[in-house]
């Protein structure tokens, strides 16, 4: 049993330690050259359009059932116009954030660890360096950088969609003004929450993208390694995603509010 | 995995000096955990010539080529690559090193997301940045050369096994290199296919002038790279038989649990076959 558990530390040690490690090169490669501008593009667009449906989706249907839960709540003290309040700081400070994050993990995460995972096993890693070029640079960077910056964008297209959603049925099923709605969602909203919802993705994106690029360099084992790899990398980043969201909140709230 | 250096040897003196030989091997020693994958291996590549590495599955002859390109350090030894001592260099004095080394992977390795033509350009756009109509002229070069021309355009999955591995040549020469690694090319083709491999690494190296490095256990393969030569009679290209003294410059390597069991050019090596066991078994 002992020698188990001291097997399985120096395994988790080692995982941080490379983690660690592919971090510490990112850093690097970010401020030296070369540097492949197309492969940062084509990583925007695939992370931030690609995931745009799935993210726009969860926000909308995320704001209407807020809208339609709190709303009944509300309903028994007479508060339909308070709606809007719950609903834009639910989706700006905790759900927007949250839900993109966990869609973007299940989205981009898997398929980053099963694209590099791939092209671990294959080889075709190994040939890059072979070619002369830096995998860290030309496949973990481009991936890194579209993560850190287009999770906070789809945050917030996300968290505005659901107050969309929220006003839907506000409007249609509890038949409160609109303007009263948008009113109550401006008065919910602080400058601290906005900060914090705009703050937590940049570190979320970051977790998922990284976790995924580190999953998929260390694959071993043929298409099953890439198959464990996918599934590592999604219920790695997942939990990653929550945790990360309460340590940033933490850290947020003792120096915001 | 520590790199230790030793005093140098008579062998590393000799790879230093002018027109000496372009790889060198000086007591290498590599294990992972416990498992001891080369022993004290020490061998020379000359310049134009052929190195064919023989040995049974996991005797370390893939490993030899990793080493070469840097892709794995060596616990001790010494490794030099076109004069550049690459055992104890980072990854970024690597890339200088790399970009005279051509490799060819065990499956082609080839680019999934990338067509045949950015697969073979591939380190002239990226990495040299040449203009683009020279390195589209060198890359349709290239295609005719290995005569895949037509298929410039296809993706991998569009490819054959016997065609992915010829653009998998294709890509490694591209660039020019002086050094072309092969990791088991024919593995899993058929005969005929096979023999359209083989030629190419021989056209390389009669043609080109490229010294090569052959990982194979395809015996077949690895006697016609070593017994025939490519001639050029104007437009024509003919391979024959070669010549006691052109066989020669390409000799076998056999590894056994990690050490050299056998070093020697084809006729020798079928001679020690003979007397022992292991090889006689291994050629049988």
């Amino acid at each position: 049993m002992r020698p188990k558990l001291i097997e399985w530390a120096k395994a988790a040690l080692l995982e941080v330690q490379e983690y660690v490690r592919l971090i510490g090169l990112c850093g690097r490669a970010l401020v030296t050259r070369p540097m492949y501008p197309r492969d940062i593009v084509e990583q925007f667009e695939a992370v931030g359009i690609g995931s745009l449906t799935v993210v726009l989706l969860t926000g909308m249907f995320t704001g209407m059932v807020l809208a339609l839960n709190s709303g009944f709540t509300l309903d028994q003290f007479g508060a339909r116009s308070m709606i809007g309040r719950l609903v834009s700081a639910s989706m700006v400070r905790e759900l927007g954030p949250v839900l993109t994050g966990l869609m973007v993990a299940g989205r981009v995460g898997s398929g980053i660890a099963a694209e590099l995972g791939s092209m671990t096993v294959t080889d075709q890693i190994a040939a890059l360096r072979a070619l002369g070029t830096d995998p860290i640079r030309k496949l973990v960077l481009p991936r890194i950088l579209a993560g850190l910056l287009m999770v906070p964008l789809l945050t917030v297209l996300s968290s505005g969609i659901g107050m969309v959603g929220g006003w839907i049925v506000t409007v249609l099923q509890f038949h409160v003004a609109g303007t009263v709605y948008w009113n109550s969602v401006v008065a919910g909203l602080y400058m601290q929450d906005v900060w914090m919802g705009l703050i937590k993705p940049f570190f979320l994106g970051f977790t998922i993208v990284s976790i995924g690029c580190h999953v998929g360099m260390r694959t071993r084992g043929g298409t099953q390694g890439v198959g464990r790899a996918t599934t590592n990398a999604v219920v790695a980043s997942s939990v990653a995603v929550i945790a990360v969201d309460f340590l940033v909140t933490k850290l947020l709230i003792v120096v915001m509010y | 995995m520590a790199t230790h250096t030793a005093p140098r040897s008579r062998l590393l003196d000799e790879a230093l000096a002018h027109g000496g030989p372009i790889v060198v091997f000086d007591r290498v020693n590599l294990s992972f955990d416990e498992k001891v994958i080369l022993r004290d291996v020490s061998f020379t590549l000359q310049t134009g010539h052929t190195k064919i590495f023989l040995g049974a599955s996991g005797a370390g002859k893939s490993t030899i080529l990793r080493l070469m390109l840097g892709l794995l350090k060596p616990d001790s030894g010494v490794i030099f690559v076109n004069g550049e001592r690459v055992d104890n260099m980072t990854e970024e004095q690597l890339m200088v090193v790399r970009a005279d080394l051509g490799m060819v992977f065990q499956e082609g390795a080839l680019f999934d997301s990338l067509s045949v033509r950015e697969n073979v350009g591939y380190k002239l756009f990226e990495e040299l940045q040449w203009p683009m109509d020279k390195a589209n002229a060198r890359v349709a070069e290239v295609l005719g050369f290995i005569g895949l021309g037509e298929f410039i355009d296809r993706q991998p999955s569009e490819l054959s096994g016997g065609q992915r591995r010829r653009v998998a040549i294709a890509r490694a020469m591209a660039a020019k290199p002086r050094i072309l690694l092969y990791d088991e090319p024919t593995t899993g083709l058929d005969p005929i296919t096979s023999i359209t491999v083989d030629e190419e690494i021989i056209k390389l190296r009669d043609i080109e002038n490229v010294s090569s490095v052959l990982v194979t256990h395809q015996l077949r393969d690895a006697f016609y790279v070593a017994e025939h030569t490519a001639r050029r009679h104007g437009q024509q290209l003919t391979f024959e038989k070669a010549a006691p003294d052109k066989a020669s410059e390409a000799e076998f390597i056999m590894l056994k649990d990690g050490r050299i069991a056998f070093e020697g050019n084809a006729q020798e090596l079928r001679a020690v076959a003979e007397k022992d066991p292991y090889i006689e078994a291994f050629l049988s």
